[in-house]
C-alpha cells in the first residue's frame, strides 16, 4: 500500500512538472493617439502607463508607441523594454522607462492622421516577436481612424491570442450629434478584432485601471 | 388503424376488447406465474447473497483492523511507557551518582565526627572528686574520747580545713565544669555536621523512594499493557484522541510559522533565483523557499532525535552515542547557518521592499516614500528570520505524537467506515429480499382473477376430499 501511494504521488508530480510549461510573461504594447486635441489627454495616459509599469513584473514586456500619421514603423515606439530577472534590476528599468515616457509626452507634437491599424499591426508585430505567454494591446484614443491618401489598412489582421483593449474612447463633436457614429465606431472595431481572432474590451473609466491587465 | 387503437382487438368495440385483452393479460400472468415468481426470487436472493457475502467479507476486515488497531495501540503504549521507565531509570541513576557516590565519603565524615564527639564526651566525663572522705574523718575523730576543749579546737581546724578545701574543690569544679561546657561548645559543630549529614542522606534515600515509587506505578501500567487489560486498552485510545488533536492544533500553529516564514524569504529569493522561472506551475522562488523551510524543519527533526528527544529515525537512535551526538552538532550547526541566511533574506527583503515602495511612490507621483524608524521593520524581520528557523525545531515532538496519534485515529474512523459499510450492505440485501417479495406479491394482485379461481376450484377440491372422510368416521 505504501509503495502503491509513494508511486502514484511521484506519478503524479512527474506529470504536472512533464506537462507543457505555461508561460507567465505578459507581453503589454500601448498605442498612444497623438493626433489633433487628442495629444491633452496624454497626461491620462500617463497615469495608465504608471500603472501598467507597477503591474508588471519581472521578465515582462512592455512598449509605448505612438498613432501618427502611420504608424506601422519602428520609429514609432517611443520606448520598449524586457524586464530583467531581477525584481530590484526590473525596477530599475522602470525607473528609466518612465524618464523616457515623461520626456515624450512633455515634447510631443499633434500628428495629422491617425492610422490605428498601422499601430495595430506594429503592435501584433511586436508582441509575437516577443513571443510572451499573455499579449495586450492597449490603445489609448477616440479610436476615430484616418488615414492619409494612399496607405493600404484594408489589410487582414491576425490578433489571435491578443486582447485588445480601447482606452478612454472619448466621444466627439459628432458623437454628441449622432450619438450612433460612436457606437458604430466601436462596433466596427469590436467585429474587426474579433474577426482576426483577438478580444476585444473597452475601458473609459480610468479609476477602474486594475481591469486593464487580467492577471 | 390509428397507433393508439391497435389494441382493438373488436373495433367499434373498445370496452370488450380492452375486457378480452384484460382477461389474456390476467390468464398470461398467472400462467408465466411460477417461473417469474423464480426469477424475482433467484434475482433478489443473488442480490441479498451477494450484499450479506460482502457486508459479511467487510465485517470480517472490520474485525482483522480491529484486532491490528489493537496491537499497533498496546505497541505503542508499551513503546511508550518502556520509554518514561528507562528515563525514570536514568533519572535514579543520575540521583544515585550525585547523592549516593560520595556516601563512602560521607561514611568516613560522620565516622570521625562521631569519634570526636565520642572522645570529647570521654574527656569531660572524669569530674573532680567530691571531699565526701572528710565526712569519714571528721567522723573517726568525733568519735575519739578526749576532752571537749581539745576536741573543739581539732574540730574548727577541721572544720577550717574543710571550709577551706570546700572553697578549692569548687574552683576546682567550676573550672572542670567550664573546661567540659567549653568541650561540648567544641562539638556542636559536630553534631551538626552529622545532623546535615544525615538529613542530607534522608532527603536523598526519600528521593529516590519516590522515584521507585513512580517506577512501581508505571510498572504497573507496563504490565497492564503488557496483559492487553481493556482498562490500558481504553486509556491508550483515549490518550491518543486527545494527543491526536492537541498535536493537529500545535502543528496548524507551526504551519502558520512557516507561512509567515516563507514570506519572508519568497521576495529576496526572486533576486537570486529569477521572478519568473516556474516549476510545475509554482514560482521557482517560491519553491525556493519553501525547499528552504523544509530543510529547516528536517535539520530540527535530525537534531532532535539526535537528542533523543524524539524517535522517529530508529537509524539514529541506534546509532553510537558519540556519533549521534556528533550529528547533533552537525544538524545544529547547519540550522543555525540557515537560520543566518533566512536574517539575511529577512533583512534584503525589508530593503526590496523599500525600493519598490520608492518605485510605486515614484510612479503614483507622490514623491519618495521614505519612513522613519524603518530598522526596527528591519530589525524584527531579520529577528524572525533567525529565531523561526529555531522554533521550527519543535515541530519534531508535534509531529511524532501527530503520527503516533493519527494510526490510532485513522484506524478507528476505518473502523467506523467499514462498520457503516457492512451496515448498508446488509440493510440492501435484506431490502432486496423484502422488494423480491412485494414484486411477488404485486403480480399475484395483477393475476388476482386466476388466482382467485384457483382457490376456488382448490376449496371444492379439499371439500370434496375430505367429505368422504366425515362420512367415513361418522360410519
Amino acid at each position: 500500500m505504501n509503495a502503491k501511494s509513494l508511486f502514484l504521488a511521484t506519478a503524479c508530480l512527474l506529470a504536472s512538472a512533464c506537462s507543457e510549461p505555461v508561460d507567465h510573461r505578459q507581453g503589454v504594447y500601448m498605442l498612444l493617439d497623438t493626433s489633433g486635441t487628442y495629444t491633452q489627454e496624454l497626461n491620462k495616459a500617463q497615469s495608465i502607463m504608471n500603472y501598467v509599469l507597477a503591474k508588471l513584473d519581472s521578465a515582462d514586456v512592455f512598449a509605448v508607441a505612438r498613432i501618427d500619421t502611420a504608424s506601422f514603423s519602428e520609429k514609432d515606439i517611443i520606448a520598449k523594454v524586457s524586464f530583467d530577472e531581477q525584481p530590484s534590476r526590473a525596477n530599475q528599468q522602470k525607473r528609466v522607462f518612465l524618464e523616457h515616457i515623461n520626456h515624450f509626452v512633455n515634447s510631443v507634437r499633434s500628428s495629422t492622421y491617425t492610422d490605428i491599424t498601422g499601430g495595430v499591426l506594429q503592435g501584433v508585430e511586436f508582441l509575437r516577436e516577443a513571443g510572451t505567454g499573455t499579449k495586450t494591446i492597449l490603445i489609448f484614443s477616440d479610436m476615430k481612424e484616418e488615414i492619409p491618401e494612399g496607405y493600404v489598412r484594408d489589410v487582414p489582421l491576425d490578433l489571435e491570442g491578443i486582447e485588445v483593449v480601447a482606452l478612454n474612447v472619448t466621444k466627439l463633436r459628432g458623437d454628441n450629434i449622432d450619438p450612433r457614429e460612436y457606437a458604430g465606431r466601436l462596433e466596427a472595431w469590436k467585429s474587426k478584432v474579433e474577426q482576426a481572432g483577438g478580444r476585444w474590451r473597452v475601458i473609459n473609466d480610468l479609476e477602474r485601471l486594475e481591469a486593464i491587465i487580467q492577471e | 388503424m390509428s397507433p393508439e387503437s391497435w389494441f382493438l382487438i373488436f373495433p367499434g368495440a373498445p370496452g370488450f376488447s380492452i375486457a378480452v385483452l384484460v382477461v389474456l393479460a390476467m390468464v398470461s400472468l398467472y400462467l408465466a406465474r411460477m417461473p417469474v415468481h423464480q426469477a424475482i426470487r433467484s434475482a433478489t436472493r443473488a442480490l441479498r447473497n451477494g450484499m450479506r457475502l460482502t457486508a459479511r467479507s467487510l465485517e470480517l476486515l472490520e474485525q482483522r483492523l480491529v484486532s491490528r488497531n489493537r496491537e499497533v495501540l498496546l505497541s505503542a503504549g508499551r513503546e511508550a511507557a518502556e520509554r518514561v521507565m528507562e528515563r525514570e531509570f536514568e533519572r535514579i541513576e543520575v540521583a544515585v551518582n550525585r547523592d549516593l557516590s560520595d556516601y563512602p565519603a560521607l561514611h568516613r565524615r560522620l565516622s570521625a565526627a562521631i569519634q570526636r564527639i565520642e572522645e570529647d564526651y570521654q574527656s569531660h566525663v572524669e569530674s573532680p572528686q567530691a571531699p565526701e572522705d572528710w565526712v569519714h574523718a571528721v567522723d573517726a575523730i568525733a568519735k575519739i574520747p578526749s576532752s571537749r576543749d581539745t576536741m573543739a579546737r581539732v574540730l574548727k581546724d577541721i572544720q577550717a580545713s574543710i571550709e577551706r578545701d570546700q572553697v578549692t574543690a569548687l574552683a576546682e569544679y567550676r573550672k572542670a565544669t567550664n573546661l567540659r561546657h567549653r568541650v561540648l561548645s567544641r562539638a556542636m559543630p559536630h553534631w551538626r555536621h552529622l545532623v546535615k549529614g544525615i538529613d542530607s542522606v534522608n532527603a536523598a534515600l526519600n528521593r529516590l523512594l519516590d522515584r521507585s515509587r513512580s517506577i512501581d506505578r508505571y510498572m504497573e501500567e507496563y504490565r497492564s499493557i503488557v496483559r492487553g487489560d481493556e482498562r490500558a486498552e481504553r486509556a491508550l485510545s483515549s490518550s491518543s484522541l486527545t494527543q491526536f488533536f492537541i498535536a493537529g492544533l500545535v502543528l496548524a500553529i507551526a504551519v502558520g510559522g512557516a507561512l509567515v516564514n516563507f514570506h519572508l524569504i519568497a521576495r529576496p529569493l526572486q533576486e537570486m533565483v529569477g521572478g519568473s522561472a516556474y516549476i510545475a506551475g509554482f514560482k521557482v522562488s517560491q519553491v525556493a523557499a519553501l525547499v528552504i523551510i523544509l530543510m529547516e524543519i528536517a535539520m530540527g527533526l535530525f537534531f532532535m532525535e539526535a537528542m533523543r528527544v524524539t524517535r522517529l529515525f530508529p537509524v539514529i537512535a541506534a546509532l553510537d552515542d558519540r556519533l549521534r551526538v556528533r550529528m547533533g552538532w552537525a544538524a545544529f550547526v547547519l540550522l543555525f547557518i540557515l537560520a543566518g541566511v533566512e536574517a539575511g533574506l529577512a533583512y534584503m527583503r525589508e530593503v526590496l521592499a523599500q525600493d519598490d515602495a520608492a518605485l510605486i511612490a515614484q510612479l503614483a507621483g507622490t514623491g519618495t516614500a521614505v519612513t522613519s524608524q524603518q530598522w526596527i521593520t528591519s530589525a524584527a524581520q531579520m529577528g524572525m528570520g533567525f529565531i523561526l528557523p529555531f522554533a521550527l525545531t519543535f515541530v519534531a515532538i508535534p509531529l511524532e505524537s501527530f503520527i503516533h496519534a493519527a494510526r490510532t485515529v485513522f484506524g478507528v474512523v476505518a473502523v467506523l467506515g467499514l462498520r457503516a459499510l457492512a451496515f448498508l450492505f446488509r440493510l440492501g440485501g435484506n431490502i432486496c429480499h423484502h422488494l423480491g417479495m412485494l414484486l411477488v406479491q404485486l403480480y399475484d394482485i395483477l393475476a388476482f382473477a386466476p388466482l382467485g379461481v384457483e382457490k376456488l376450484i382448490a376449496t371444492r377440491g379439499a371439500g370434496r376430499k375430505s367429505a368422504p372422510s366425515v362420512k367415513a368416521a361418522e360410519v
